[in-house]
């Protein structure tokens, strides 16, 4: 059976696939800066804590995305669906572009910026919302668009714990030997990937700080 | 020793250091047994070359450090006394690269610390356009625009109108005309010296250049190696014997006369 042709008998089952895959990438990404975000202004700023904490989201990097699944599969409350599985395991590996690009944008401000705030009596939370997340928004964001395209294409191994997704078409048709059918799953996932990079990179532009555009 | 250290201990001294030491965690001594105060309305300079403490010193004044033994008193309170952001809020601080924040207006700069101070609007605005009328910039051309749009003269009076918005009686100046060339740091020197005749602020500027020192300063602290060898009034700088402060006196002569040659 030719591409087109699976493509036209089973639309509907794939954008069925590609709006799992999509909610699978959204939650992760919610949960990914949720943690991380926080996580590199702690190693930004508590130097002591930075390489505790950029270790460990380089392990999680490292670890092979089919046995981080394997991995947290036996854990109690995480294993027993297997979106949420699926979501836990995709944050991890979200984290550490997210974690290193913001530690990058807050330690890049310029030290006579931050000197300025605060010989002007600015507190520590004034400085950070109003001088180092603004002027490293950019930067952060920079980490957010590759955690994504990262995210979406790891999620296509989610399906091999039952997830859905896009992934579903790719294994179904690893096992089934058939092109079109691993094709049906990889093309959405490659769109998919493409549009978050590109409006992502669009956002980017748009915020970088003045002095540098 | 001159007469204008004898005043040390004079009772409208603003700003006091007594016996002030600065000491890396590493145990190397920036600033050691300083001992000066700044009389209320005054225009100190600290004057010394690089890594003589003149930074530190200031920073201790704004309590940007502590000092490791000594005090330094500012309104006649220890700066550990003090709440450190309502120090900060008290003293208008310029450093020499402005530190003009990139992602605000000339007018967001400079309404700062009036913002921070909780200023009602109005009020924010006439002073933000009072300031920089003050500081010889238009503000109908100037309000809108980004520091990256303006050159170093206009940023470095940017800078100035931002530490003195909420009028602060203390301006804290690190180098403040550094970075600019030569003529237009000579022109904003004479701006700021009749700007400073007005206001009668507490003034402290740290500078290596001695030319600057005797144009601003109603008295020179000399600063060398984190000590300080001497506080003089320009006059006596230019007629003191001491080797220290000879050679910077060599060394202006030596500018002038490189200047004057055709």
């Amino acid at each position: 059976m030719s591409v087109t042709a699976y493509f036209a008998q089973h639309w509907n089952e794939i954008l069925q696939a590609t709006i799992e895959h999509l909610w699978l990438v959204v939650i992760t990404m919610l949960l990914a800066c949720a943690i991380g975000i926080p996580l590199g202004i702690l190693a930004a700023r508590k130097p002591w804590l930075s390489k505790p904490i950029l270790g460990s989201a380089n392990v999680a990097e490292t670890i092979p995305s089919l046995a981080l699944f394997g991995f947290l599969l036996p854990l109690p409350w995480l294993g027993a669906r297997a979106d949420r599985l699926a979501i836990a395991a995709l944050t991890l590996y979200a984290l550490l572009p997210i974690i290193r690009n913001t530690v990058a944008g807050i330690t890049g401000v310029d030290p006579a910026v931050r000197e300025a705030a605060r010989g002007m009596g600015m507190t520590g939370s004034q400085i950070l919302w109003r001088v180092e997340l603004p002027l490293s928004f950019s930067t952060i964001l920079a980490g957010i668009r590759v955690a994504t395209v990262l995210t979406v294409g790891i999620a296509t191994i989610a399906a091999a714990v039952g997830s859905g997704g896009l992934g579903e078409f790719i294994f179904r048709g690893l096992a089934m030997v058939n092109n079109a059918v691993i094709l049906a799953g990889a093309i959405p996932a490659a769109v998919l990937a493409l549009l978050a990079d590109l409006v992502l990179g669009l956002l980017e532009r748009r915020l970088r700080p003045a002095s540098a555009g | 020793m001159t007469a204008e250290t004898e005043s040390a201990s004079a009772p409208d001294a603003i700003i006091e250091f007594r016996d002030a030491r600065y000491e890396l965690p590493g145990g190397q001594v920036l600033l050691n047994h300083i001992n000066l105060s700044v009389a209320r309305g005054e225009t100190l300079v600290l004057l010394g070359r690089s890594g003589a403490g003149k930074t530190t010193a200031l920073k201790l004044i704004n309590r940007l450090l502590d000092p490791t033994a000594g005090e330094v008193r500012v309104d006649g309170k220890t700066t550990v006394q003090w709440d450190p952001i309502a120090l900060r809020r008290h003293i208008g601080y310029v450093i020499q690269e402005t530190g003009l924040f990139p992602h605000y207006t000339v007018e967001q700069n400079v309404a700062l610390v009036p913002r921070l101070e909780r200023w009602p609007g109005g009020q924010v605005r006439t002073r933000v356009v009072e300031l920089l009328t003050l500081v010889g910039l238009d503000p109908v051309r100037f309000l809108g625009r980004y520091p990256h749009e303006l050159s170093g003269g206009q940023r470095q009076r940017v800078g100035l109108a931002r530490a003195l918005a909420a009028d602060p009686p203390i301006l804290l100046m690190d180098e403040p005309f550094g970075a600019l060339d030569p003529l237009t740091r000579g022109e904003i020197r004479a701006e700021f010296r009749a700007l400073e005749q007005r206001l009668r602020k507490t003034v402290v500027i740290v500078t290596h250049d001695t030319g600057e020192a005797l144009e601003l300063g109603t008295r020179l602290a000399l600063l060398e190696a984190g000590e300080l060898r001497g506080v003089y009034s320009p006059k006596e700088f230019l007629q003191s014997n001491e080797p220290v402060a000879a050679a910077y006196i060599s060394q202006l002569r030596m500018v002038e006369k490189t200047e004057r040659q055709p």
